[in-house]
């Protein structure tokens, strides 16, 4: 029996010691991707290490989403976040979203968001952006 | 035949966007291309390269389409290139043309969208008694839409027209501005018989319909509808062959280009429709000869209000930064100096999406060809038409009037 409580909603976000989000980054050129790739899109290399992507950051766009494909819980706020040079797709969350509370530029930090527990008890966690 | 960069237009249509229930893709294609042939002058008989589109239906609809109205055992392309794949068929048999691998081609776009709902949402399976397993290139143990972001197209081209906000420190209220881009191709749709919708819709009601992602309400994303488009084309070489007629009314293609995504760092995470529009419309603008002051009108891809904004900027329509007081200055209404989407855009004309990347071309010919009717835009001598497929491919086209038989 598995003895894991929580796991990761994806591979690239870690959850200990604190939660952050990985990025396999190219050696040749620095471009960050978040998935696998045979060479970077940026400069054909064709070796990668992980590193460790900043957790605070600013919002560059978002969207409030209010109509969504069945089992889509709305509304939800769909942000492209700069996180100290990285951009990271994520929702916002802790935060009414509505146009007043969210905004262009605005500083966010990472955080975790409880999905739910499968039939063994595991927990699935994910990330949002929180304000700060 | 030789190799030529000599390409015309010799007939163009489009059906009626909006619900064809009793009709089917091949009976909606077939129209469009009848309707093209006959505006050319020719028969398929004439047609030495044909190339088709159809992203929701069947596979081979160049294929169905030769069943439905002529097969000479010609080389038939079937192409696919999100919603840039009416322009992409164009740009296929172009190419044919232009290699000099025949002196007549025939391009085909055509869609059933209506009542499809949202395009690009993955949606979510509920499962019930399960483990969680992560799978897929993110090893994600449940669907990400809504999660981690929006894969539905009214939220990423929301995002995408206010990203342009958020770079260019806009401070005014972004739902508003965009609402009135609405207005503009909404009241523009008016004068256009073959729209899905062609009815003028006030800012408040723009404004007050139903909130899709924010700032994208209903009337601000394009109309799903079902429609087709087809164009037959020519090398310089040929056309001189034919009646006077025909060259009279033929299109010069001044330039024809289709673009994806050069790498930048953000682009693979919200997607960029910028850079490859930018570079698309530099290409389009030195094999033509002509510069975005030169244009008379032009037709770009406004599958949402979000996104006309940016491209005002990325087809050089305005000083770099300046797509906010470009519109501010009502340059692109139909009176303006500018006029943008006078067919009404994707938000009323509506959005089959293979047949747009040769509709838009279609409005465009109409106009320097002198045959707008109502909408006409006086004068007009050239155009650029413009088309954005998600992914991303970029179609730009600029058309001239003929001086041929002049």
């Amino acid at each position: 029996m598995s003895t894991a409580t929580t796991i990761p909603f994806v591979d690239y976000l870690v959850l200990e010691p604190e939660p952050h989000l990985i990025a396999h980054e190219c050696t040749g050129c620095g471009a960050r991707y978040f998935d696998r790739r045979n060479a970077c899109a940026g400069c054909f290399a064709t070796e990668f290490r992980d590193v460790d992507v900043a957790s605070d950051g600013i919002v560059r766009s978002f969207t409030i989403v209010t109509f969504a494909a069945p089992g889509v819980e709305v509304p939800f706020v769909a942000a492209l976040v700069d996180c100290d040079g990285t951009s990271v797709r994520g929702n916002i969350v802790n935060c009414p979203p509505d146009p007043e509370h969210v905004t262009l530029g605005m500083a966010v930090r990472l955080t975790t968001v409880a999905v739910g527990a499968d039939d063994n008890g595991v927990q699935a966690v994910n990330y949002g952006f929180e304000p700060r | 035949m030789s190799a030529s960069d000599d390409i015309w237009i010799l007939g163009i249509s489009m059906t009626k966007f909006g619900k064809h229930a009793d009709r089917d893709v091949v009976d909606l294609g077939a129209e469009a291309i009848t309707a093209a042939l006959a505006d050319a002058g020719i028969t398929m008989n004439d047609v030495g390269v044909f190339a088709a589109g159809n992203l929701m239906g069947s596979a081979g609809i160049a294929q169905q389409l030769q069943k439905q109205i002529g097969q000479t055992g010609i080389p038939a392309y079937n192409v696919s290139n999100a919603c840039a794949t009416g322009a992409t068929a164009l740009r296929t048999a172009i190419m044919a043309v232009k290699a000099g691998e025949t002196d007549i081609g025939l391009a085909c776009g055509v869609e059933k969208l209506a009542g499809a709902g949202l395009l690009g949402a993955g949606g979510q399976e509920k499962s019930v008694g399960h483990e969680w397993t992560p799978s897929g290139r993110y090893g994600a143990v449940g669907p990400i839409d809504g999660r981690i972001g929006t894969e539905a197209m009214p939220g990423v081209f929301a995002q995408i027209g206010m990203e342009y906000l958020h770079d260019h420190q806009y401070g005014g209220t972004a739902f508003e501005l965009f609402a009135r881009i609405s207005e503009k191709n909404h009241s523009h749709s008016t004068l256009n018989p073959l729209a899905a919708y062609s009815k003028a819709m006030p800012l408040e009601q723009i404004m007050n319909d139903i909130m899709i992602a924010y700032p994208n309400t209903r009337p601000m994303c394009s109309a799903n509808c079902d429609g087709a488009s087809a164009a037959v084309v020519v090398s310089g070489e040929k056309l001189r062959t034919l009646s006077l007629e025909q060259q009279r009314r033929a299109v010069k293609v001044s330039a024809s280009i289709l673009t994806s995504d050069p790498f930048e760092q953000a682009c693979q995470v919200l997607p960029n429709i910028n850079t490859l529009t930018r570079n698309a419309a530099e290409q389009a603008y030195e094999q033509a000869g002509v510069g975005p002051d030169d244009l008379d009108l032009v037709e770009l891809h406004d599958c949402f209000a979000t996104a006309e904004l940016v491209h005002y900027d990325n087809l050089m329509l305005c000083e770099e930064g300046g797509a906010v007081d470009f519109f501010e200055s009502g340059a692109p209404w139909r009176d303006g100096r500018m006029p943008v989407n006078v067919s009404g855009g994707l938000q009323s004309k509506g959005h089959p999406v293979s047949a747009t990347g040769i509709a838009n071309i279609w409005e465009v010919c109409q106009h320097v060809r002198g045959e707008g009717g109502p909408r006409q835009i006086e004068g007009a001598k050239v155009g650029l038409a413009h088309v954005i497929g998600l992914g991303s491919a970029c179609g730009v086209h600029i058309l001239e009037k003929s001086g041929l038989a002049a």
